[in-house]
């Protein structure tokens, strides 16, 4: 007789322990003001709820806010001391760290994904980053860009939805650090935990100005990347608006940093630890829903293991708990859009058409909300589209290499580079493999791991300029 | 050589026994593919994050009661303690015969004939420690004679160590053949074969020392005497319960999986019961192929069982210290 399955009972994070407004305003000079454009929803994306009405930022309203940034960089920040700025920053990472299971509520409720990765990786990483980026504040001159580097002044920072309160951190940690004020337009689909950070940044006694959140879609992005007093622009999101970016600060004096999509493969050769190697690959592509720009997407597997390899990760897969992100137990959350899920779902049509075989990880989707089941494609070629444009979904393509020679041609055959990974317990090919693969981070026997410390950005399609680590301070200094 | 072993040969594509010698061996073992232990590490803690809670907590308090292998291995037992022990084995609250019995008693070889009477025929098994436990520093003729002993005098189980100077030395075939005999000893008896998993230094060792106990013909492989200090942990569990899984595969045989030594509360029980859940899944969730080795544990679960059925705590007074 079969021994009874171990059935985990539901267990919920509270939903009270965070208090959702009916309507957000603008942050803007230190107050809450109502947008002049239409009041938009942002929902829960697991069940489809509306949690809030938003302000949608008009162009005057990104006008307001980029005068509030510049006026608070040339009355106060500009002069305030590093070793002040630090005290600020440091003040923001503590509130972070009291308030993190609110905010990591509000960031599964309005993101949909797992409280058990916004409690444990997006909300300690957030103020970790902030920590770290105090930590330069007074120590700039140190830095390695020579003696006493200035700031660029006002930054407008866009940001996208994967990981709403963490890219904000990445975003505002370095340029509160190096001097400048911003303007930060977080996603449509996401505004809810800038709009928690902006009450902090209050609460901090941050002066007014300094942080400036602007919520609204993609033309309120554009209002504020095109104002004529922006120094810099920062952001994060899809290549074709990258583009747009880029094209439209072209001949100005702006300076630019973009992080943009990926295709990473994730390069398992046969004497890896195959054990962790299937954990890599699962955290790899679904962590977060595959909803990362720098997901490992791409699965290169040695010939000779490939079929020991997918069997494990299909094993492994169905041992996936998808459901209510707010129950500590689930490890798959909700697709944060339904315009995502399209996109997702034709994508992987296509991947039909083309020939290649679907696996589905056995698992039963809510009735409400948006949902996709981790899928793995195998028998995919390099022509594949699946293989070669980003899905940012829970969908891995499966191909397969001989040599060396073959993964890396493979794995750089993308107009991408964000990342990659290698698995293998030999240490000489690991160096050999980071040197020839075109991606700005390559992880070794593991994969999407995040530290402040570690500078991150992309090559080729995937953008320029880094994001933490001392590099990271670079992107807003005047040392270029 | 069993039939599984040979099995295993076939699959691993071997021309003739891996275990014709120890070059052979060890070219089997080291074989194995590697275990990363950032990764290993990395899989058990975020394991340990499961919430079981209610009805899940329930069921895996009795479960986890049902798999103790009720444990004293003092210089100082003495059979009234003994006695308390089985006693308390078989109805670990008096109180509330809804508890279910634990799967074992297991005590010092001298202590056997004693803890076999009082068990008698209430199903549960009394497990003897052997072959020089804990060090296992005797020649092999001590260690099979330590072993029949035990047997003779009505044990079910045997808890052996395996001799880790040898296998550190990369001795394999030496350790394999002690296995062998001490399982040819045992005759009808379990045996469960102790790995030390604290002297082996690594995951890699870990892994092998299980493959090993496991072509020597071992019924359990358990990770510690609880006299070494770390004894289970549960990245060690976790590498041996995926030795355990891949061998099934391989073979087509189930071995079970003891992890024994620094299990206290029913936090700990539960984070081991979710890693044999979602490591080789629900045929293990069964006294009959996990155990865990313990003695302070069961008072815990039984605390944490009374909470749960009266919404309070009773306190430490409530249950028996032996």
């Amino acid at each position: 007789m079969s021994p009874a399955p171990f059935e985990y009972a539901p267990a919920p994070e509270s939903r009270a322990v965070v208090d959702i407004a009916s309507s957000y305003g603008l942050f803007i000079d230190g107050e809450f003001v109502d947008g002049n454009g239409p009041a938009f929803k942002t929902v829960n994306p697991a069940t489809e709820e509306v949690l809030a009405d938003i302000s949608e930022a008009s162009a005057e309203d990104v006008d307001r806010a980029v005068a509030a940034a510049r006026r608070a960089y040339t009355k106060v920040w500009s002069k305030t001391s590093g070793k002040d700025r630090a005290k600020y920053l440091f003040r923001i990472a503590r509130l972070v760290q009291e308030r993190s299971r609110e905010l990591a509520v509000l960031e599964t409720l309005d993101n949909g994904k797992p409280i058990k990765e916004s409690r444990d990786v997006d909300i300690p990483l957030v103020a970790a980053y902030f920590f770290y980026y105090a930590g330069w504040a007074d120590k700039l001159s140190h830095a390695g860009f020579g003696p006493d580097p200035k700031p660029l002044g006002v930054a407008a920072q866009v940001i996208p939805w994967n990981f709403p309160l963490l890219m904000l951190a990445w975003k505002i940690a370095p340029a509160l650090a190096a001097g400048n004020t911003v303007v930060l337009k977080p996603a449509e689909t996401t505004p809810l935990t800038a709009l928690l950070f902006a009450d902090i940044c209050r609460q901090a006694d941050l002066p007014p100005g300094v942080v400036n959140i602007v919520t609204g879609a993609g033309e309120a992005g554009r209002a504020l990347v095109e104002h004529p007093d922006v120094d810099k622009i920062a952001f994060t999101g899809s290549t074709a608006v990258g583009k747009a970016i880029a094209r439209s600060a072209a001949g100005t004096r702006k300076r630019l940093t973009l992080e943009l999509g990926g295709k990473a493969a994730n390069i398992v050769f046969d004497d890896a630890p195959i054990d962790q190697t299937v954990e890599g690959i699962v955290s790899g592509i679904f962590f977060n829903q595959g909803h990362v720009c720098c997901a490992g997407s791409r699965l290169l597997v040695q010939e000779s293991v490939a079929d020991e390899v997918v069997e494990r990760l299909k094993r492994r897969l169905t041992t996936l708990r998808l459901g209510d992100p707010m129950d500590k137990n689930t490890d798959i959350g909700a697709i944060n859009s339904a315009e995502q899920l399209a996109r997702i779902r034709a994508l992987t049509d296509v991947g039909d058409t083309e020939g290649a075989q679907r696996w589905t990880a056995p698992c039963d989707l809510p009735a409400h909300g948006f949902w996709f089941a981790p899928t793995v494609f195998t028998n995919v070629t390099q022509s594949h589209r699946i293989a070669r444009e980003e899905i940012f979904g829970p969908v891995l393509s499966v191909l397969t290499f001989r040599t060396p020679d073959e993964a890396v041609a493979k794995a750089n055959n993308t107009p991408y580079g964000l990342s990659a990974g290698v698995w293998t317990e030999k240490g000489s090919l690991i160096l050999r493999m980071a040197s020839e693969l075109r991606a700005g981070v390559v992880w070794a026997n593991t994969f999407n791991q995040f530290d402040p410390t570690s500078p991150f950005g992309g090559y080729k399609e995937s953008g320029f300029g880094r994001e933490g680590g001392r590099h990271g301070l670079a992107a807003y200094l005047d040392v270029a | 050589m069993n039939r599984t072993s040979t099995a295993v040969l076939a699959d691993a594509g071997g021309r003739g026994d891996v275990t014709e010698s120890d070059a052979s061996l060890r070219r089997f073992l080291h074989g194995l593919p590697g275990v990363d232990k950032v990764g290993a590490d990395a899989r058990a803690a975020a394991l340990s994050t499961r919430s079981i809670k209610t009805t899940a907590k329930a069921y895996a308090i009795d479960l986890a009661i049902s798999m103790i292998d009720l444990t004293t291995l003092e210089g100082a037992d003495t059979p009234g303690k003994v006695r308390t022990l089985c006693a308390k084995a078989v109805h670990p609250d008096p109180t509330d015969p809804g508890v279910p019995a634990t799967a074992a008693v297991c005590v010092y070889n001298d202590l056997v004939g004693l803890a076999k009477a009082d068990l008698g025929s209430s199903g549960v098994k009394v497990a003897a420690v052997a072959t020089a436990f804990p060090s296992g520093r005797a020649s092999l003729a001590v260690k099979l004679t330590d072993t029949r002993d035990a047997v003779a005098a009505g044990a079910d189980e045997i808890d052996m160590v395996i001799d880790r100077g040898a296998f550190l030395s990369g001795r394999y075939l030496q350790v394999l053949d002690e296995i062998a005999a001490i399982k040819a000893a045992c005759g009808v008896a379990h045996l469960k074969v102790i790995l030390e998993t604290g002297e082996l230094a690594t995951y890699d060792n870990v892994r092998r020392a299980s493959w090993l106990a496991m072509l020597a013909g071992a019924d359990f492989i358990k990770t510690s005497t609880g006299k070494v200090s770390p004894a289970a942990t549960l990245p060690v569990t976790l590498v041996m319960l995926e030795a355990c899984r891949d061998w099934r595969d391989s073979t087509g045989a189930t071995v079970g999986m003891k992890p024994a030594g620094g299990i206290r509360t029913t936090k700990d029980a539960m984070r081991y019961l979710v890693l044999v859940n979602e490591t080789v899944g629900t045929d293990w969730l069964t006294p009959d192929l996990f155990r865990l080795g313990a003695s302070s544990l069961l008072n815990d679960l039984l605390l944490q069982r009374h909470k749960l059925a009266t919404g309070r705590y009773s306190g430490p007074d409530y249950v028996t210290v032996d």
